[in-house]
């Protein structure tokens, strides 16, 4: 079963490893040092072995993850309790909201969209997130036929990534986010100076109109397009947004 | 993901933090050396939490770190399975001279002999970065993780016996240039 790397060598070699790796149990063992104390193949095995390990241990770094990157990790487990934070700043604003003019609060609570109460709040969160340097893509192109490969493999289902460069809003990348206890794809677009992020996760049933949601200064349409739920958020102007939806809605 | 796999009873209730997150280093280390660049290890390492989170619902196993691995693992793949399908131009940066592929000393030689000739004066850190792939993470998994056999042919998803020669392979690569350290 156990074959020698090279023609020549003692075929017990691996044998020699095992036990050097602690893996023969104790008559295994005994047995292999008793070949060894008549075999000069395996006792320089030995040696060799322990050298490796030695010069590992002095020259391999073990490289552990630096502070940045751990305190970013660590948030992003916490998420799903720092999204209810939000939102509960959101249900706070929105009662001082009421209390300052209850038309337009009533107004903004009508647009909620409905059966996903919090999955507005972890949008906007995600795209303020994005927004901090270096967050924005995680693969930088401006064609759809980069962005869409780099999805495949990273979700189980194909995105709908399209390229509205020509109006006016150019595919700057793409990302993975998670939201809603899945994860999602996310398309940056650009419009001027702003960012458009738009999320997409399948969502069965049938085609819905898009619904508008405005908070702080950032615009959120969601619709239903083929079987795809989407998200778009952004601080361009409403009717700027719209315009993108509109257009994405339509292209090829 | 290989849920089932890790699934060896017990572990059940406790939360990503408390039973993921302790392997960080671990996932780290695993992935700088896979990738061998701390930029794309970041990436990885950011993914493969996020699948980790995603999957950890399902995860019923006790073996969180082996579970994590694996999730570094096939991210780091695939990254770099798609890395050759992109890139046209290596990413080589002068810190990063390791990454090159020696070219073959001598068309008769095997692949691995022909690379310990090229680095025969390599040090020996130098010298496991550019170890294949799968030797890499089979010595890294054993001698800076300190892992089983059989936890390094789960993680790896190939055969013990494949571990083995693999392990077996690396060291051989790496004896030599221990070798001439040891003897100043």
């Amino acid at each position: 079963m156990i074959r020698s790397h090279d023609p020549g060598e003692c075929e017990m070699t691996l044998l020699v490893q095992a036990d050097f790796d602690g893996e023969l149990d104790a008559a295994q063992a005994a047995a292999l040092a008793a070949h060894r104390a008549e075999c000069s193949i395996c006792r320089a095995a030995s040696e060799s072995l322990e050298r490796v390990r030695h010069a590992l241990l002095e020259q391999a770094p073990y490289h552990r993850t630096p502070a940045a990157l751990r305190a970013r990790l660590a948030a992003q487990a916490g998420r799903p309790r720092a999204a209810s934070a939000w939102a509960a700043n959101w249900r706070r604003a929105a009662a001082s909201f009421v209390a300052g003019g209850a038309i337009a609060a009533a107004v903004m609570l009508a647009i909620v969209p409905r059966g996903a109460p919090g999955l507005a709040d972890q949008v906007f969160a995600g795209h303020l997130r994005a927004l901090e340097p270096g967050h924005l893509e995680d693969v930088v192109s401006t064609d759809q036929h980069t962005v869409k490969p780099w999805f495949d493999g990273k979700l189980d289902f194909a995105p709908p990534v399209k390229n509205l460069a020509a109006e006016g809003f150019p595919l700057l990348g793409g990302r993975l986010d998670y939201l809603a206890g899945r994860r999602v794809a996310a398309m940056v677009y650009g419009r001027a100076k702003h960012v458009i992020d738009l999320y997409a996760w399948p969502e069965p049933g049938a085609n819905a109109a898009p619904t508008v949601l405005e908070r702080d200064g950032y615009t959120l349409i969601r619709w239903r397009q083929n079987g795809m739920a989407l998200w778009a958020v952004s601080d361009v102007e409403r009717s700027g947004l719209e315009d993108f939806v509109r257009r994405w809605h339509t292209a090829p | 993901m290989g849920n089932r796999m890790w699934s060896m009873g017990g572990e059940g209730g406790r939360d990503f933090e408390s039973s993921v997150l302790p392997h960080l280093d671990a996932a780290y280390n695993l992935a700088r050396w896979l990738m061998r660049d701390p930029t794309d290890a970041d990436d990885i390492l950011q993914e493969a939490v996020l699948r980790a989170l995603t999957y950890y619902s399902s995860f019923r196993g006790d073996n969180a770190r082996g579970w994590l691995l694996q999730i570094v693992r096939n991210t780091a793949y695939a990254s770099m399975k798609l890395g050759r399908t992109l890139r046209t131009v290596p990413l080589a940066t002068g810190d990063d001279a390791t990454a090159a592929m020696p070219e073959p000393s001598d068309p008769g030689d095997d692949p691995e002999r022909a690379l310990l000739k090229a680095r025969a004066h390599e040090s020996v850190d130098r010298l496991l970065a550019t170890l294949p792939a799968e030797l890499r993470e089979a010595i890294v998994l054993r001698e800076l993780e300190e892992l089983s056999y059989k936890e390094i042919a789960q993680i790896t998803q190939a055969p013990i016996g494949t571990v083995m020669s693999r392990l077996w392979r690396a060291r051989q690569l790496l004896a030599e240039a221990a070798q001439r350290e040891a003897v100043p």
